[in-house]
């Protein structure tokens, strides 16, 4: 009675969890060291170099460039862990394992798929917002109450973008297009976050490209969760904006998903 | 039979596996890997101008008013100058890495390298032909990454011209590094090691920030393979040629040539068992 | 070709291969000549493919001494691989090129030219009855496929010996046929072939002469007809009791033949008259639910060396 109680979407999330099971050790201490040595390196290092620059205070309105950079990681983060987890696994899933074939052959519907791994990527998106947080947490500079709504907002940008990249992974025929996603997509994307400077560096062209990105949503978001500063209306917009990024990707994919497991 | 094999042999013999003395042919496998890759070469090339592109772009942009001129060897450079060689050097090391780590899937499912093994190549081909293959392609991003700083203006003079030669240099002994690192690698999920194992070098090789930086920690750069790419391709880009460069050349082949030594043993004790 | 005919291309010596503690290899002796078909044959784990691995020159020798072409393994590695042609037991064909181009980039380890290499692919999957499949990928080939392309492979450089691990496992009854009448055409054409196999009708088919190997040593020698001859009576007779009732009936026909095994599916007896064996099994009122006469096979030979049975 117990396995039947269970919907189905939350019993694709648990195969993934299973899988997850014999990689969460090293995964753990990769999502809290990489994090970590990115403060270091570049919130530190770099981060010397600028506050000794001749316009610092002007640009990063108070914050040194640690406080700046460090929240921004959280957001950053888990758009790289959800990228990955969402072009090559969602193809195998359909191509070498073909464990979303398996499962649409049990009484589990294509969208309860679909919102299994949706499910899973928010996990994912949590779990590694989480390692970047405890790492900010280390610092005093960077130690506030705002990282634990911050997590969840970086839960919420890698969503936004693994909604997308799920269907787009389904939808195609070969995984030719992969690499050059990152490379012209997600590389751009990060680049221009507003994450290593304020967007405000930017000619105003490149500005608006970093407004439509997901990410400098996520990245705002973030900074304002840590140290304040964002009015309500901001907050509002950013959230609405990387929720609908979220949800049409998910629309999309059950449609997607539905089609290519024939119902 | 034993007695007769009693003279001295030659101090090399345990150290250089026989498998790269009789290595005739790892330009064969350079030619197996480019009828696979052929198909999709304009695209890995295309990727080689873009990446180098956007990293330089949003240096530039946005550090550029930021961070005060930087000093290298007695000379004031602006932050850009001082990080687009660091990165060159960076990619050509990626390049490299990551195509090594193809040699993972040679070894194991793919069974490349049995069928390689079954004819008159030897292990040493194909640990050489490898590390050629991943030099070449690192040596390729380097060259496109060359081109986009000549254009932005990032290359201070024709010395700019040696910092291929020497950025492949830094792809040949990364292209050995990663070689030898795949061979140790048991299963897929090692993999996740290895970007993390990179980031640290990646972040503190003096990429982004001057050796003076690191205080009385300085010397420890000297431990990162990386660094000495970083190094070298920084004194040349500004037409420097300080002593510590020969240091840098010196380290560089070392570890290109004794990664190769470690590739063909492993190779040889994972294959010809 | 006459000449070479019957001259020992492959020895071996005490040959041993172990791998730790483990003795694949047990000091075998044997030697392969010119032109003939020979074969290992023996369960898995017996010590073939171990063989075949130290023949192709690609796993060191312990001790003993194995010499092909009248080369050391050791030594001449290389010169060794140039001559001989390999069909390992996974195909490990190369699943990022064609087919074709499998074969070409295959001929050019043995630095055979470009365009030599590129014709003689053509005439090798022509011979191997896949010429239509030159520009298909790998992947979507069936096993036979795959089979035959390695073989095609195998043949880029007109090797001197073939080896052949398990050639036909796997193989649905079908491929097997088209596979072994290809490899009869390559006798023919006087390359020597070296096969390991599991399967008592391919040794049959294929070798002129054949060891049977168990755990690392080599039981018996000789044509199949030979050791057929040597080793089992001419006929069996196959009995089936109801199931798990063996044990009570092999009493009742003890003696019945020259022999009899007793298999957890049936009864085997060994006679050179299968019919008057039945005869005495129904004079003794035992009441088989079938029986079935029929001629002693390679699988008997290895059965009565090794108390078991080929395929588990």
């Amino acid at each position: 009675m117990m396995g039947l109680s269970t919907p189905p979407a939350v019993r694709v999330w648990e195969h993934q969890l299973i899988l997850y099971r014999r990689i969460w050790a090293s995964n753990v201490v990769v999502s809290i060291v990489r994090p970590l040595l990115y403060v270091l390196g570049m919130g530190l290092g770099v981060g010397g170099l600028v506050d000794d620059g001749p316009r610092a205070d002007e640009v990063l309105d108070g914050l040194t460039y640690f406080q700046f950079f460090a929240p921004a990681m959280i957001a950053t983060t888990a758009m790289m862990v959800l990228v990955n987890d969402s072009l090559w696994p969602i193809r195998g899933g359909f191509l070498w394992n073909r464990t979303f074939f398996s499962q649409a052959a049990s009484p589990i519907s294509p969208g309860e798929i679909v919102g299994g791994v949706a499910l899973w990527h928010l996990t994912k998106g949590l779990l590694s917002s989480v390692g970047v947080a405890v790492v900010l947490a280390l610092f005093p500079s960077t130690r506030t109450w705002g990282l634990i709504p911050a997590v969840g907002v970086g839960a919420l940008t890698g969503v936004a973008f693994a909604a997308p990249l799920t269907t787009w992974a389904a939808w195609r025929e070969t995984d030719l297009s992969f690499p050059n996603i990152n490379r012209f997509v997600i590389v751009p994307m990060f680049l221009f976050s507003g994450a290593f400077y304020p967007i405000s560096q930017l000619p105003t062209w490149l500005q608006w490209f970093s407004r439509i990105t997901p990410v400098w949503h996520g990245v705002e978001l973030c900074r304002g969760a840590v140290y304040g500063g964002l009015s309500l209306g901001d907050v509002v917009v950013h959230v609405v904006y990387l929720l609908a990024w979220a949800g049409v990707g998910w629309v999309l994919a059950r449609k997607v998903f539905a089609d290519r497991l024939g119902n | 039979m034993e007695l007769l094999n009693n003279h001295r042999p030659p101090i090399t013999a345990g150290l250089i596996p026989p498998s790269l003395r009789d290595a005739r042919r790892p330009h064969r496998v350079l030619e197996r890997h480019w009828f696979v890759s052929r198909s999709g070469f304009f695209w890995i090339l295309l990727g080689g101008f873009f990446e180098p592109f956007f990293y330089l772009v949003s240096t530039q942009l946005g550090f550029g008013s930021l961070i005060d001129d930087v000093e290298v060897g007695g000379e004031l450079v602006s932050y850009v100058h001082f990080v687009a060689p660091a990165l060159l050097a960076a990619s050509a090391m990626n390049g490299a890495m990551y195509e090594t780590m193809n040699v993972f899937f040679r070894m194991t499912f793919d069974k490349t390298y049995s069928s390689m093994l079954a004819t008159p190549m030897t292990a040493g081909d194909v640990v050489l032909g490898d590390v050629f293959w991943a030099t070449i392609r690192g040596g390729l991003y380097s060259a496109a990454f060359l081109v986009v700083m000549a254009v932005l203006g990032m290359t201070s003079s024709w010395w700019g011209l040696l910092l291929l030669p020497a950025s492949l240099l830094v792809s040949f002994a990364f292209a050995g590094v990663g070689m030898a690192i795949a061979t140790f690698i048991r299963s897929i999920e090692d993999f996740e090691y290895v970007p993390t194992a990179m980031l640290p070098m990646f972040l503190f090789s003096a990429t982004f920030f001057p050796a003076s930086s690191y205080g009385r920690f300085e010397w420890v750069l000297n431990f990162s393979p990386l660094y000495h790419g970083v190094a070298l391709l920084r004194a040349l880009n500004l037409g420097q040629f300080p002593p510590s460069i020969f240091t840098h050349v010196v380290v560089l082949f070392a570890l290109a040539g004794l990664s190769i030594v470690l590739s063909a043993h492993r190779i040889e004790r994972a294959l010809l068992g | 070709m006459s000449g070479s005919e019957g001259t020992a291309v492959i020895t071996a010596k005490a040959l041993t291969k172990r791998f730790g503690d483990f003795e694949a290899v047990k000091g075998t002796d044997f030697e392969v000549r010119a032109g003939e078909a020979f074969g290992f044959l023996g369960p898995n784990g017996a010590g073939k493919s171990s063989t075949m691995r130290m023949i192709g020159a690609v796993s060191p020798v312990t001790s003993g001494e194995l010499r092909i072409f009248g080369l050391d393994p050791a030594d001449d590695g290389r010169k060794i691989r140039a001559r001989l042609g390999v069909v390992p037991q996974q195909d490990e064909l190369d699943e990022f090129l064609t087919v074709k181009d499998n074969l070409v980039i295959y001929g050019r380890y043995f630095d055979i030219p470009l365009k030599a290499c590129r014709e003689k692919a053509m005439e090798l999957l022509e011979f191997v009855q896949l010429a239509d499949r030159a520009d298909s990928k790998v992947q979507p080939l069936s096993g036979g496929m795959k089979r035959r392309v390695t073989i095609a492979r195998s043949l880029m450089s007109d090797p001197e010996i073939l080896l052949l691990d398990e050639p036909t496992t796997g193989l649905d009854p079908q491929a097997r046929h088209v596979l072994w009448d290809r490899l009869y055409r390559l006798k023919q054409q006087g390359v020597t072939l070296v096969l390991t196999t599991h399967y008592m009708d391919e040794a049959e088919q294929l070798c002129d002469r054949l060891v049977v190997m168990d755990q690392g040593e080599i039981a018996a020698e000789g044509s199949p007809a030979e050791l057929i001859r040597t080793h089992s009576p001419r006929e069996v007779l196959e009995l089936r009791f109801p199931a798990g009732t063996n044990a009570e009936h092999a009493p009742k026909v003890e003696g019945v033949g020259a022999r009899q095994e007793v298999l957890p599916d049936r009864i085997l007896i060994y006679a050179d008259d299968g019919e008057a064996a039945l005869s005495e099994v129904h004079r003794r009122q035992a009441v088989p639910e079938s029986a079935l006469v029929r001629r002693s096979t390679l699988e008997d030979v290895f059965l009565r060396l090794t108390g078991r049975t080929l395929v588990e």
